[in-house]
């Protein structure tokens, strides 16, 4: 049987040349972690201001140096570690793990902006965030998510052909201005909302707010391009009516995180998929038809986030529903005396379905947009019943949407 | 129970956040614990000894003032505990590497920077050091003041700074700063690595003492010491107090550290025998 090699009685420290103003007490201060609690570091060194400096560093440090006789040089002096070299840590704990399954429940608010997995010093301010649940914030979607959305990022410059050759009659023309005048709008709003969502969640759900962050980011990319194509034969941008900006101004005053992104991202942007889809179908050149299909990639992720964490939200949580259909109610009442989807736009989708002025075109296009109208309803009710709404609630929620779409 | 009123100069905003914090640590322990902030150690020195507070957070020159003005006064006043970090402290007065200064006596007939007028660190206790080795007016030796933060007794470490620049700047031979500062100043990148060498380094002296007045009774002051000795490193509430007041532990104050600046005091007549302010040009 062999004794486990005991650790040496002094913890050996030979800084060579090196100074403490060169970086010395670097070393010193890891040896003394090793030594402390109950050990001395043994400093050997050739500086010719060594004992000076270390005195004046451990006086400041709060350790304690005894100088070892010149004869012995260059052993410089044996120092003590101060208390407070292991109590330092005492109070830390671990800030859940690092990896994706590693957050925990309740993340108390003095972790603050501390990275998940990191040993936290007790003590600090207590950083006030809203959303500090794990089931209010979380979603076992969110990394999965993240890293798709991270490699589905899109240059606006390549992905677009936008010097592709085409021409349209002056009415077209006007009426694409006008919808991407439309889309800007309310991407704008889909741009602030996460922005303020992704401010209220603590910070140890890295990943929702990774996630979010990168949704403000398509969304940045999307008001960039519509921008540009509403730009883009040299028109000016077309017309915001207030019923649509009523409409938008009701979801920057959601403050609740799963409201604002039930309103937001299941319903608004859910409508949007279908909307994104009639204007690829009836684009009437190449740089509409192209940004309105990658955009409406991303916003399919941006619906599958949203609907994941309420998913997951009200199986935790079932009389969040209650809440939710409340807050399609109450934002229903806000905006019944408002006059809804600008009329310019709605004309606008007619004509694009239409391709023309001629009456048998514009009877189609007609009929596209109430075809439009149905499909959205659909949609939405499908996800609502997703969320666990029965069909005759859903059918009821579906109907009190607002007008806008978004 | 009226609360002991307690003095401190607020020589950096960092002072409010430290005693602020101090007090709500000691008042949750039962101590009656209020504080009032100066604007310079004069005053502070004074109303202690006239019991208008209880309690001072004193510099080393303010310490010895008390001491002067007590005695003419005829009350009693005593220091409870200090930093640990201040205890053995030693002031040096540097060149840069490459000067031609090698012994104390080369500073004849040349330009030393000091921190202010009232810095016991930065200017009384090192002037008397060379004075003591030779080195004064009547050997030749400029002075050159950075009369930063006067009446703070040189907490304020802009003079030290502006003294560690003037000599990277050669506009002077030598400057005077603690050692601590001197430490500071090389790994903040204020001296590149082996630009400066140590002339002459003071014997050690003691720096800040926490002093009772006559009016604290002897339970509040033993209360008070007491509750500063057990402040530990391990309390999440305090280490970072502890941390911007620089020091690991309260230690039990000594008198035996304040002999070179009370000297410095006697030969430059900073104050008279009891304790009144005669310096020539200090108005803190
Ligand atoms: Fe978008
Ligand atoms: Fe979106």
């Amino acid at each position: 049987m062999t004794a486990r090699p005991r650790p040496a009685a002094v913890v050996r420290l030979d800084l060579s040349g090196l100074g403490f103003d060169q970086g010395a007490h670097l070393l010193l201060r890891r040896a003394l972690e090793e030594a402390a609690p109950d050990r001395q570091v043994a400093v050997w060194g050739t500086h010719p201001a060594l004992l000076y400096q270390l005195t004046v560093w451990c006086r400041r440090e709060g350790h304690l140096v005894t100088p070892a006789p010149p004869d012995q040089a260059p052993l410089c002096a044996h120092v003590t570690p101060g208390a407070h070299v292991t109590t330092r840590w005492e109070g830390a704990d671990r800030a859940g793990s690092a990896g994706p399954g590693g957050a925990v429940r309740r993340p108390p608010l003095h972790w603050g902006l501390a990275a998940r997995g990191a040993l936290v010093e007790e003590g600090g301010p207590e950083v006030y965030f809203a959303v500090a649940d794990r089931d209010t914030a979380w979603t076992d979607l969110a990394p999965r998510l993240y890293r798709q959305a991270t490699a589905a990022q899109w240059d606006p410059d390549t992905a677009v052909p936008w010097d592709a050759p085409f021409s349209l009659p002056d009415g077209i023309e006007r009426a694409v201005v006008q919808v991407m005048t439309f889309l800007v709008e309310n991407e704008q709003a889909a741009l602030v909302v996460p922005g303020r969502l992704l401010a209220q969640v603590h910070p140890h759900f890295r990943e929702v707010l990774q996630l979010l962050a990168v949704q403000a980011a398509d969304e940045a990319r999307h008001v960039e391009v519509f921008t540009r194509r509403a730009l883009l034969r040299g028109g000016e941008m077309g017309t915001s009516s207030v019923g649509g900006r009523a409409s938008l101004a009701t979801l920057l005053r959601e403050p609740d995180f799963s409201i604002a992104s039930f309103l937001l991202s299941v319903l608004g942007e859910g409508s949007f998929l279908n909307l994104l889809a009639f204007l690829e179908r009836y684009a009437p050149d190449p740089v509409t038809r192209r940004i309105t299909h990658l955009v409406r990639q991303d916003e399919a992720r941006h619906v599958a986030f949203g609907l994941g964490h309420l998913e997951h939200r009200s199986t935790v949580d079932p009389p969040l529903r209650g809440r939710l259909r409340a807050a399609v109610e109450r934002r229903h009442e806000v905006l019944v005396h408002t006059a809804g989807l600008n009329t310019d736009v709605f004309d606008a989708l007619v004509l694009l379905a239409a391709g023309s002025w001629s009456p048998t075109a514009i009877e189609r296009g007609w009929r596209a947009v109430q075809r439009l109208r149905a499909d959205m309803d659909e949609g939405r009710r499908h996800r609502l019943s997703r969320l666990g709404f029965t069909d005759d609630e859903a059918a009821d929620l579906s109907q009190l949407h607002t007008r806008n779409f978004m | 129970m009226n609360p002991l009123v307690f003095g401190a100069v607020a020589y950096d905003p960092k002072v409010v956040t430290i005693w602020s914090g101090f007090r709500s640590w000691l008042r949750a322990r039962q101590l009656a614990f209020d504080f009032v902030l100066y604007a310079h150690y004069e005053r502070q020195a004074e109303d202690l000894v006239g019991g208008r507070i209880d309690v001072a957070w004193h510099s080393p020159l303010a310490w010895v003032r008390t001491r002067r003005l007590a005695r003419a006064a005829g009350v009693d006043v005593r220091p409870l505990v200090m930093r640990d970090t201040d205890q053995d402290l030693t002031s040096v007065i540097v060149v840069r590497a490459d000067s031609s200064a090698a012994v104390v006596g080369d500073l004849k007939d040349k330009t030393v920077a000091v921190g202010a007028i009232d810095s016991p660190q930065a200017t009384l206790i090192p002037l008397h050091h060379l004075r003591e080795l030779g080195v004064d007016a009547d050997a030749g030796l400029r002075v050159v003041r950075h009369d930063t933060g006067v009446g703070m007794h040189g907490d304020h470490i802009g003079g030290e700074r502006e003294g560690a620049r003037a000599l990277l700047a050669g506009r002077v031979e030598a400057t005077c700063m603690t050692d601590t500062n001197h430490l500071a100043f090389a790994q903040d990148g204020t001296f590149p690595p082996g630009s400066t060498r140590v002339l002459t380094r003071t014997a050690p002296y003691d720096h800040c003492v926490l002093a009772a007045g006559p009016t604290l009774t002897a339970g509040a002051g033993q209360q008070l010491t007491a509750l500063l000795l057990s402040m530990s490193y391990a309390d999440p509430e305090l280490r970072h107090l502890l941390d911007l007041e620089g020091l690991t532990r309260w230690v039990p104050a000594r008198e035996t550290g304040f002999a070179q600046l009370t000297d410095a005091v006697d030969a430059t007549g900073f104050y008279d025998p009891d304790g009144r302010v005669t310096a020539v040009g200090y108005r803190p």
